[in-house]
């Protein structure tokens, strides 16, 4: 294999040897390789298969604009990345790599077919194509889609590493450690800021690592050398390389992805991997450069085929030449630097074709004195070469019209349209961009962050312009930072901006003849899009970028068209017949370049994805075998199964515990509120519909909350604790936006009230103990109040102690069965759960969990806020207007009510379901339909909201929201399912003890 | 995220804060007296300002409490908070 390595230069490490695979091939590279610069140094350019026509293609770019040559990095199972750019992936021994979206491999690829079928593949072809049968889609083509136009495969392994985050303050944040990026940095830590440096790259350097022209007299490495050495010194900064900043948030919230270990072969066990900063800045300067364009010709993505700055940056920075014949294809001076470099580094450089007319001035003499051929007017007519490029086709551009085909064979093409400037994250701060025609690019014009960009991605590209720039850009935000305000604003660099030879741009397409050859000319590499698609997008009738973008996919790759989008604006424009900034930009999204989810979701992940809440007797449960639930962020046991039960048989044995003898239910996860003050009755009054001034001290009473358009928001059993003390509980879902609601008012509309709210959920262990033995099981345990039903009757509420621990007990039910909820302090609940248990031993306790408590309440008809309801319900809907307080002029919701659409008689109410087949049990959030037999659409005139199998009543139950539901009482209505419609009778929701004699038992 | 100037506790990321709305709507003495039109105009219409919005902003993970901002909704720069029940600055 030829060795396209040179002896000496570069910022390699040729004393490390690196050893590597590719696609199972075995390579050799140096430390300070990236994948593709090791890959090109062994002559290797085919590197990937296109998106869409599977053509072979090669490396494009020597950074993160890569469209192309996307790989999977291996490491093993659980660690397979990927979609990475060959350019960005550091080499290290043992790294193994694969290319994508090939089969069966890399060179003989069957996909390749598509480039032949092409015709039938246009712009909008998926839009067009797969549109029937309607089926078809999500079966057939998706899939096959799916699999032929793919990216990398992702990992089937949970990911093993670990991903940190870090959050961070600083004066000014710098992105980009180029000419401008250090300049400022030095600047800014010059003026007392506390600075932080990101730089995408291993190395700090930036362009410095390519050019070799001296800065301030000094070669650039040791120029960049004493500037980073200057900076490490100092403890105001930190420097981070191997950093992209990925996104600019509101407020100067800067996200940057370190990769801490990707590049190291054998990363340290339990070191993280990647770490995400999130960075408040002060100022941000954007030091994040330019991009070099490729230019549009036929077959201009053939392996061999690349940027002609990247060709340099691999000669300079890595040591290798990307050919042995080049033929360079340039718009403007900057490429001839690049050309006498790698003329002289043993490249042969068959020619420079110059678009220009006239290609004069000192750069392109010295190309000419070296020997070197120089086309002027020149253009490209088409390219030639299977899996590398063999040879390009010039043409001449005379009078208008493209003349004279010339063939020159070659094994490179480097090609240049000129640079556009980094505006990414400019673009993302919401800063706007203006239309440069000197330039032909975009840049950054109105700021609407504390934010200054300087160098080349602010359209300076003369070194000294750009120090200059930079300087004034980081002393700007070191004073802006100082002093508290915005940047002064820097003259607008317009005329100001020299820009030189590097001002030379080209736009849109080569010319071509009249009658142009087949090959496909690419606009968007990794998407696929070539100069027809734009232009059929225009002929079938888009005019916005926008929708051309989505029709066309251009710049919607994981690239986001970084090489592309300025092309595919100028070529639409040119098809429009109107000036490109009339055209417009496309929206700039975060991500810069991808980031992994791993980063994203740092220790978030596993059991530390959310928090867990359990009650203070989880323990117990647990021990029991109790199979848990997540409510909320609780942990609720749902049942307690014995000797191999399922959930049914379970729940209907703990109900009829419950119903026959006793049961002990876990309530502490119910929402508590204390609202205590001389105005707290007044509080509850205009907060609640019910009355409170006439509860007496150690009465409760079932209280609703509606928002103020009239709709039930919360409930919950309220006790008067005090004159001045209200001991509210809420739905166990409901308990902190219960308590925002009382805030609210307390704080924005009654300020005048004399009452303080505070969250007491988590200070109460609630034992429910419920059941016709519930008294008899606790009586003994308990000091200091009367209990009997004569003393203590249904909705008592009073303290006292149990087991010699304090104690609010309140009797109260949501079983229908006289019960009783005795609150301690959470730390004594376990303690008093186990004596209460033991104690009912003998009364036939069992332990019984949210299922059963929902049979059992449902049995009764009373509601589930948020199962019952859907905040479309009124109290009235929900059969509950007896709870609200008949002489209140007032209360949160009660205009509403009196709204004409709340006093329908077609509202839905909630009534009871029963089926015709009792074992029949209905699926909860089932449509209720008025007559059998209909076809779609059906008259539906209601829904099922809770439905169960009832082991008391021997039959199954369903509460349902039906219009006008309290006048069908009797009438069949029918549930229509996939296997047919289910005939029910329209009941009362109370479907057992209507008449509550067991609740006041 | 937004930095968000809490009068009562200084600039705190917006994750620790609750949106609470428009600002200023002020709930009728006797929502009874209001005709169905003027309690719908009360309840349900707010405006979509492009520009300075007079909003309500809770420090809901900080101290709790409510309070008024003026923000830009076109650049999301707040121009001023002041406290519950004083009047709106002038801009």
């Amino acid at each position: 294999m030829t060795d396209f390595r040179n002896a000496n230069g570069g910022r390699i490490d040729r004393t490390q040897p690196l050893r590597f695979e590719f696609d199972g091939r075995k390579y050799r590279g140096f430390a300070g390789d990236t994948l593709a610069s090791a890959l090109l140094a062994n002559g290797v350019h085919l590197v990937g298969r296109s998106f869409k026509y599977h053509r072979p293609r090669g490396i494009l770019s020597a950074g993160a604009e890569e469209p192309n040559a996307l790989v999977t990095v291996i490491r093993d199972a659980g660690r397979l990345t990927p979609n990475l750019r060959a350019t960005q992936v550091e080499l290290y021994e043992g790294l193994i790599a694969e290319s994508q979206n090939r089969w069966p491999s890399l060179k003989r690829d069957f996909g390749r077919i598509n480039d032949a079928l092409s015709a039938f593949f246009p712009a909008g072809f998926y839009y067009k194509t797969f549109m029937w049968p309607k089926m078809a889609w999500k079966a057939l083509y998706e899939p096959a889609i799916r699999r032929a136009a793919g990216l990398g495969r992702a990992p089937m392994q949970p990911d093993p590493d670990r991903y940190a985050h870090s959050y961070a303050h600083c004066d000014v944040l710098i992105v980009g450690s180029g000419p401008a990026g250090l300049t400022a940095a030095r600047k800014a830590a010059g003026l007392g800021a506390r600075i932080i440096l990101c730089e995408e790259s291993s190395e700090f350097g930036g362009s410095l690592l390519t050019d070799m022209a001296t800065i301030e007299g000094q070669p650039p490495r040791a120029w960049v050398q004493q500037a980073v050495a200057e900076l490490a010194q100092n403890r105001r900064a930190i420097l981070l390389s191997r950093t992209t900043a990925f996104g600019y948030f509101p407020h100067n919230l800067i996200g940057l992805n370190q990769r801490l270990t990707d590049h190291l072969a054998n990363p340290p066990l339990g070191r993280s991997r990647e770490r995400l900063w999130q960075v408040r800045a002060h100022c941000v300067v954007l030091a994040a450069g330019a991009i070099e364009r490729p230019l549009i010709f036929p077959g201009n993505d053939r392996p061999g085929i690349m940027l002609a700055g990247a060709a340099h940056t691999y000669l300079n920075r890595y040591g290798v030449r990307v050919g042995s014949r080049a033929v360079i294809v340039t718009c403007g001076d900057h490429s001839y630097q690049a050309a006498l470099e790698l003329h002289a580094a043993g490249v042969r450089i068959a020619a420079i074709a110059d678009l220009r007319p006239e290609a004069q001035g000192a750069l392109p003499e010295s190309a000419r004195r070296a020997g070197i051929d120089v086309l002027q007017g020149s253009t490209v007519i088409g390219t030639d070469g299977d899996l590398r490029v063999a040879g390009i086709t010039l043409g001449a551009v005379r009078d208008g019209g493209v003349q004279a085909a010339r063939r020159i064979p070659c094994d490179a093409v480097l090609m240049s349209g000129g640079y556009t400037p980094s505006v990414h994250l400019f673009s993302q701060s919401r800063g706007k961009l203006e239309w440069n025609e000197e330039l032909s690019v975009f840049l950054p014009g109105q700021s609407a962050e504390n934010t200054q960009s300087a160098g080349a991605c602010n359209g300076v590209y003369d070194l000294e312009a750009v120090l200059a720039d930079a300087a004034a850009a980081g002393a700007a935000a070191a004073g802006a930072a100082a002093s508290g305000a915005a940047p002064a604003g820097r003259a607008a660099a317009g005329a100001s901006r020299a820009h030189r030879n590097a001002a030379a741009a080209y736009l849109g397409a080569l010319p071509q003849a009249a009658v142009a050859g087949s090959d496909k000319s690419f606009v968007d590499w990794q998407h696929d899009v070539t100069t027809k698609d734009l232009e059929l997008a225009t002929r079938e009738g888009f005019r916005s970028i926008e929708h051309v973008k989505r029709y066309t996919t251009t710049g919607m790759a994981t690239d986001q068209g970084k090489t592309s989008n300025l092309n595919a604006m100028a070529i639409v424009a040119k098809h429009l017949g109107v000036p490109i900034p009339q055209v417009g930009l496309t929206t700039f999204r975060m991500p810069y370049t991808p980031v992994s989810f791993g980063s994203f979701a740092g220790a978030s992940r596993a059991d530390l994805f959310d928090p867990v809440r359990t009650t203070p007797m989880h323990a117990w449960a647990e021990a029991k075998g109790a199979v848990f639930e997540n409510v909320g962020l609780w942990k609720r046991a749902r049942y307690f199964p014995r000797d191999g039960e399922d959930m049914n048989a379970a729940v209907a044995r703990e109900c009829l515990a419950v119903r026959g003898g006793c049961g002990i239910f876990d309530a502490s996860t119910l929402g508590k509120i204390e609202v205590v003050g001389p105005d707290a009755a007044e509080f509850m009054n205009r907060l609640y519909i019910n009355s409170w001034s006439n509860l007496g001290v150690g009465r409760s009473r079932y209280g609703i909350l509606l928002r103020e358009d009239g709709f039930i928001y919360d409930d919950g059993v309220v006790a008067r604790t005090a004159a001045d003390r209200f001991h509210v509980t809420t739905t166990t879902g409901g308990a902190p936006r219960v308590l925002a609601l009382m805030e609210d008012y307390r704080q924005t509309e009654w300020p005048e009230l004399k009452v303080w709210l505070t969250s007491t959920t988590e200070q109460w262990a609630v034992i429910a103990v419920q059941g016709p033995n519930s008294r008899r099981v606790i009586q003994s345990l308990i000091d200091g109040i009367d209990i009997s039903a004569a003393a203590f009757p249904h909705m008592s509420v009073g303290r006292g102690r149990i087991c010699g621990v304090p104690m609010l007990l309140f009797r109260v039910s949501f079983t229908g069965e006289s019960g009783f909820e005795i609150n301690v302090a959470a730390d004594y609940g376990l303690a008093v759960w186990e004596a209460v248990y033991a104690a009912g031993s003998a009364h036939g306790i069992g332990a019984y969990g949210t299922e059963s408590m929902h049979v059992l309440r449902a049995e009764k008809g009373y509601i589930i806020v948020g199962q019952d309801t859907d905040g479309t319900v009124t109290p009235d809907d929900a059969g509950l207007s007896w709870a609200t307080g008949k002489n209140k002029l007032d209360f949160v919701g009660k205009r509403s009510l009196q709204r004409p659409s709340m006093l329908a008689a077609d509202r839905k109410q909630l009534v009871g379901l029963r089926t015709k087949d009792p074992r029949t049990v209905l699926e909860e959030g089932a449509q209720v339909a008025l007559h059998p037999g209909q076809k779609p659409p059906m008259e539906l005139v209601g829904h099922v909201t809770s439905s169960y199998a009832s082991s008391v009543l021997g039959h199954s139950i369903a509460l349902a929201l039906v219009a006008g539901g309290r006048a069908r009482l009797g009438q069949t209505l029918y549930v229509p399912m996939p296997h047919g419609e289910i005939p029910v009778e329209v009941t009362s929701p109370i479907f057992y003890d209507p008449q509550g004699t067991r609740l006041n038992a | 995220m937004l930095l968000i100037p809490c009068p009562y506790c200084g600039e705190r990321p917006e994750i620790e804060f609750t949106h609470g709305g428009q600002a200023h709507l002020v709930r009728p003495a006797q929502p009874a007296d209001l005709d169905d039109q003027a309690w719908a105009e009360f309840l349900y219409m707010r405006t979509n300002t492009k520009g300075i919005h007079a909003e309500r902003w809770r420090h809901a993970h900080g101290c709790g409490q409510f309070f008024n901002a003026l923000r830009d909704t076109t650049t999301d720069h707040f121009l001023a908070v002041y406290k519950i029940g004083t009047p709106r600055p002038a801009t």
